[in-house]
């Protein structure tokens, strides 16, 4: 087990390093210069922004500047905010806990939601509960998500007044009504985030129990007088998720996108309204390094996919 | 023989008959024939013709101009003169609505095209080759797989949208560069799909007989392959453009897609949010909007995968 996880852990590298190629080509393919301000400021004489970009190293080749870019990202370094006057890194390590809670509350709550529909849609299969299921199921991965965040807005917060639009960081209250106040902000994101996810993993769920449900093995164990239960649970789940784990990983990149804009309309502090307040900024080195966590986000959660694809199907050995 | 007496000569007849027409009758028509039993991809198709036509037409019939402030009818709700109320400019909503959809869709469309020909070309060489370059595509297209791309998205239109709407204008440098990263971040599952047929369809017997009788390989590929791969292409093409769609609504509900003066969906709902609680309507129609053509899309694509899947019996 921890040599197979070692040896993915490896597999990863180059994965990381392309990314950060594609990342470093997109930024020096781009126009533009960092001292553009500078040339258009009369007080500043060219041979400073000359100097500057020796300083800088702007003026080297391609390469050269990459592997400089790399082993500083790799000791740490990871740039300054010309805006907040603060290290990205930090930045960033402030605000990713948010992300990370509303992105992983809300995939629980996809997950819950797709598994215990999709399995009971499967089971009986073109009933009128199948059929609601899926007209739901194609509504709701048909809504992109900053419609269905305005649509809650609009009949949560302003028509009922029952949520809060914008989520705030400084809930000054303690105890008990810190966390109400806490979980009444983040019902909406989650919500928003868990709804599209969910409906599109309901199908998956749905379709994968539905070619397990009619094999043999499952026959077997309802012939031997197991409840329905614990046939549906341990016998057909376990081997209908193994499809659905492939699928949940290959969604990930969508599943933090969906998280861009859910930070973004409901104003959560997380990594990707900070992105995206960054580009309006022109923060470029907050903007590289957010993409990068990004990218690490992405390929963490493929690495944990492929930890429990291990664990769901035994077949597959760890060597 | 006993057994192998037909009842009748005529019903073998009528059934030689019958197998004749099936044959005669074209692989599309038949595709066609089952299409129209998924009764909801035929509603989609229908309401997603009607859109298409409708942004197509309508702005010669409503010659209301997209742009023309009047501040007397700031955000009204549907009107005679305004059916779908005004904007806080007082610009009527019905002509920016059919103006912003033709490039919603057309952005959907032409990043289509994108991925499906990049998607085709590079799934047929990874099909078609063997070893080391099969090897470095798959690792491509996983890599691409797990690109963050909306992140991606916005950090290229950031880095390049001054350049390129300084090379060609605002209005197609921004839609080719839309389009073109749009395009460009889903190939990879029309690549994968191309791929995967491929490796099953170089090795059947039609393609063996073409190379027996000396076709080339970019005979058998044009000729033979391709046509039977293509199903499953249709398919995931008709998702993509739901998928170009949103995501350029995206961008522009970010702020970082279409200028302000080019209304498309996604932009016409990203100034309307701010106005929620007053005038409701003006984010409900876009949204409302994209939705539908989403879903419709969806249906089609949906029906078509019923309607192309020969294993399929209906």
């Amino acid at each position: 087990m921890s040599r197979y996880l070692l040896r993915r852990l490896l597999l990863t590298i180059p994965s990381l390093i392309a990314i950060s190629v594609i990342l470093f080509t997109v930024l020096a393919l781009a126009p533009g210069d960092p001292f553009e301000e500078l040339a258009t400021n009369p007080a500043i004489p060219p041979e400073v922004r000359a100097n500057l970009r020796a300083q800088f190293g702007l003026d080297d080749p391609v390469t050269l500047r990459y592997l400089r870019w790399s082993k500083a990202m790799l000791q740490g370094d990871w740039g300054f905010s010309f805006v907040s006057r603060v290290d990205a890194d930090k930045l960033i390590l402030q605000r990713l806990p948010i992300t990370l809670l509303v992105v992983g509350a809300s995939q629980v709550v996809a997950l819950i939601l797709a598994l215990v529909v999709g399995v009971l849609a499967a089971m009986r299969p073109y009933s009128l509960f199948d059929q609601v299921a899926s007209t739901l199921a194609f509504i709701g991965f048909s809504l992109p998500t900053f419609f269905t965040g305005l649509l809650f807005i609009l009949l949560f917060s302003i028509h009922l007044d029952w949520l809060p639009i914008v989520y705030r960081a400084d809930i000054s209250a303690t105890g008990w009504r810190f966390w109400w106040e806490h979980a009444k902000q983040a019902v909406m994101p989650v919500a928003v985030l868990a709804l599209f996810q969910g409906a599109s993993w309901t199908r998956y769920v749905r379709s994968a129990v539905l070619d397990v449900i009619r094999l043999d093995y499952v026959t077997t164990a309802r012939a031997k007088g197991l409840a329905e239960r614990v046939v549906i649970v341990k016998h057909v789940l376990r081997n209908a998720l193994i499809p659905v784990v492939t699928l949940v990983a290959l969604q990930m990149p969508i599943v933090f996108g969906g998280a861009i804009v859910t930070e973004q309309i409901f104003r959560v502090p997380g990594i990707g309204s900070l992105l995206i307040s960054a580009i309006l900024a022109n923060d470029t080195p907050v903007i590289m390094a957010v993409t990068f966590v990004f990218a690490i986000l992405v390929i963490a959660f493929n690495l944990i996919a492929d930890l429990l694809y291990g664990w769901l199907d035994p077949r597959i050995s760890y060597r | 023989m006993a057994g192998s007496t037909p009842a009748s000569p005529t019903a073998d007849a009528l059934a030689l008959a019958a197998a004749r027409t099936a044959v005669r009758s074209s692989l599309g028509r038949e595709a066609w024939r089952r299409f129209r039993r998924h009764r909801l991809a035929l509603v989609g198709g229908l309401i997603l013709a009607v859109i298409v036509l409708g942004v197509m037409i309508g702005p010669l019939l409503w010659r209301v101009p997209i742009n023309e402030i009047d501040f007397s009818a700031r955000l009204t709700g549907a009107s005679r003169l305004h059916p779908f109320g005004t904007d806080d400019l007082g610009q009527d909503l019905l002509a920016r609505m059919l103006y912003g959809g033709r490039i919603s869709i057309a952005v959907g469309f032409a990043a289509m095209l994108i991925a499906i020909v990049v998607g085709t070309l590079v799934g047929a060489i990874a099909g078609m080759s063997r070893g080391f370059v099969d090897t470095a595509i798959v690792w491509l297209i996983d890599l691409f797989l797990s690109l963050p791309q909306l992140p991606l998205l916005l950090l290229i239109i950031y880095l390049f949208r001054d350049a390129l709407t300084k090379l060609v204008g605002t209005e197609v440098g921004v839609f080719l560069m839309i389009v073109v990263v749009i395009g460009g971040f889903r190939w990879m599952q029309v690549a994968r799909l191309v791929r995967a047929q491929f490796l099953s369809l170089r090795e059947r017997e039609f393609v063996e007989a073409a190379r027996a009788l000396g076709a080339s390989p970019l005979r058998q590929v044009v000729r033979h392959i391709l046509p039977n791969a293509l199903g499953p292409v249709i398919v995931a093409g008709t998702v993509d453009i739901a998928a170009a769609i949103i995501a350029e609504s995206t961008l522009s509900f970010l702020g970082l897609g279409f200028p302000p003066d080019i209304p498309t969906w996604g932009r016409i709902l990203y100034d309307a949010k701010d106005y929620l609680d007053i005038a409701p309507h003006w984010a409900l129609i876009p949204g409302a909007a994209i939705f539908l053509t989403v879903l419709s899309i969806n249906y089609v694509g949906d029906g078509l995968r019923d309607a192309l899947d020969p294993r399929r019996v209906m």
